[in-house]
């Protein structure tokens, strides 16, 4: 989900994002404002990808998306026709926190489980029926567990499309995961 | 009383408190009966599912719907601001509820005003809100699990979410990271560290390592570590040494597992059934109890 991708709009290569001065980031009111914008902007194949604010703009449950600087104008205008919009647009300065990219997994013999940061899914091996969910701290993880408890992969809706927070975040990377084993 | 601070995944449910009492698979608070599942519900049936068997002062809950987006969590701390200072608890536990540093320090400062400050756990979100203010030795308690404690030790992440790579493989070197947690001031006076192992922490030093009766399926059961802390805030509000109710604690929640012969699939409201038998059967421990 943090790779950039290179579709449809022209991004500037790795050479060229090697200076923070060329990229900027998108600051929402809240989590799913973020998602949203993310599901977007990679819908159309724009190359940005969810990072960590600066300190000085942290409130606790964030997520910014960090874009190329020089494409601002049509990413916001992507944006105003996903009517998610940003609170404010801001230069990097400074190197951003990277969200967790290291993934834990344990058989159980009969399941499986996934684990991503302080999120953990697990799955009977045989029908991938989600047989429980643990960990994390924010307010949707006991509603995404209910949500998705009992259902299959496949049936089970997708926690970027239910989630709000860093913890529902850190559900979809673990669920993505489990996709690819 | 103890009090009990969090959220229900039900946005119809309004700001609500009071006492709240098990009927069956459910508790019934102001007239609202909630199901007893993982989150803030599976520490509340804990909680009373103990006391049934503890001597302990009632729960009271404070209960509010919130489903992620944090309304319902900032109207409850906006109660709690105005509100806090007319309840007298001798416990008092925050659990889920949305990570806001701004609130969490006007409700910190609301207990403050209590006219006696109670025992305060924090767990879940309000933990880490409380990491990132930088008043956590403002805490009696912290019920991180390993990874949470990762979190706890680095002094940049801000969110578990973010904990640094080369923090991140925390089940060989718990006693490294509850260090450093420490040293960054960023740990409650008592930790109780949740996992394979749990380990009771007071002021950086580990007091007693807990790891039998041992079910590796607990990992994978959400609302195990809402137990114990439930379990935790109840043996406090019964007057056990905090060290020693936390061993406690963490004793029953695993034989509670012993007891449901959990598998990755069992279901967290078939551990708390068997609270009571996982009490009856520690009776011989009870001998512990102490003073603070």
């Amino acid at each position: 989900m943090f790779e950039f991708f290179k579709k449809k709009k022209p991004t500037p290569n790795k050479k060229q994002r090697g200076l923070s001065a060329d990229l900027g980031i998108l600051v929402f009111e809240n989590t799913s404002d973020v998602i949203q914008a993310e599901n977007a902007l990679k819908r159309a194949g724009w190359s940005v990808r969810v990072m960590g604010p600066p300190p000085s703009i942290q409130t606790g449950c964030d997520l910014v998306i960090e874009f190329p600087l020089i494409e601002e104008l049509n990413i916001l205008r992507e944006l105003d026709n996903a009517n998610v919009s940003p609170l404010k647009v801001v230069p990097v300065t400074a190197p951003l926190l990277e969200p967790v990219s290291l993934f834990q997994t344990k058989d159980f013999g009969d399941y499986l489980m996934v684990r991503a940061a302080n999120m953990k899914i697990t799955i009977g091996k045989k029908d991938t029926k989600i047989v429980n969910i643990s960990g994390g701290g924010c307010p949707d993880v006991p509603y995404l567990a209910r949500e998705m408890i009992g259902k299959t992969l496949a049936e089970a809706p997708r926690p970027r499309d239910l989630g709000h927070t860093l913890c529902g975040y850190a559900l979809e990377l673990a669920y993505e995961e489990l996709l690819r084993k | 009383m103890i009090g009990i601070v969090g959220t229900v995944p039900d946005l119809q449910l309004p700001l609500i408190h009071g006492k709240a009492r098990l009927v069956d698979h459910h508790f019934e608070i102001k007239g609202r009966s909630i199901a007893i599942n993982r989150g803030t519900p599976a520490l509340i049936g804990a909680a009373l599912k103990a006391s049934e068997y503890v001597r302990c002062p009632e729960t009271y809950a404070f209960l509010v719907g919130d489903t992620g987006k944090g309304d319902g969590s900032r109207k409850l701390y906006d109660f709690l601001t105005q509100h806090l200072h007319e309840f007298e608890f001798k416990v008092l536990t925050f659990h889920y509820l949305q990570p806001d540093v701004d609130w969490h320090n006007k409700v910190l400062f609301a207990v403050e005003s209590m006219q006696t400050r109670p025992i305060l756990i924090a767990d879940a979100g309000f933990m880490y809100a409380a990491k990132m203010s930088g008043q956590s030795e403002s805490y009696d308690f912290f019920t991180p699990d390993a990874g949470e404690l990762a979190f706890l030790a680095d002094e940049l992440a801000p969110h578990p979410f973010y904990t640094r790579g080369f923090i991140l493989h925390p089940r060989d070197n718990i006693p490294d990271l509850i260090r450093q947690a420490y040293q960054h001031q960023n740990a409650a006076r008592h930790l109780l560290v949740k996992g394979e192992s749990d380990y009771i922490v007071h002021k950086s030093q580990v007091v007693q390592k807990v790891d039998q009766p041992c079910f590796d399926a607990m990992e994978a059961i959400g609302g195990t570590g809402d137990t114990l802390t439930g379990m935790l805030s109840v043996l406090c509000g019964a007057d056990f040494k905090l060290t020693n109710a936390a061993i406690l604690a963490s004793l029953a929640n695993r034989w509670s597992g012993h007891y449901a012969n959990p598998s990755p699939a069992t279901q967290v409201i078939e551990l708390i059934e068997k609270i009571p038998q996982a009490l009856v059967g520690m009776s011989k421990v009870r001998n512990r109890k102490g003073t603070n």
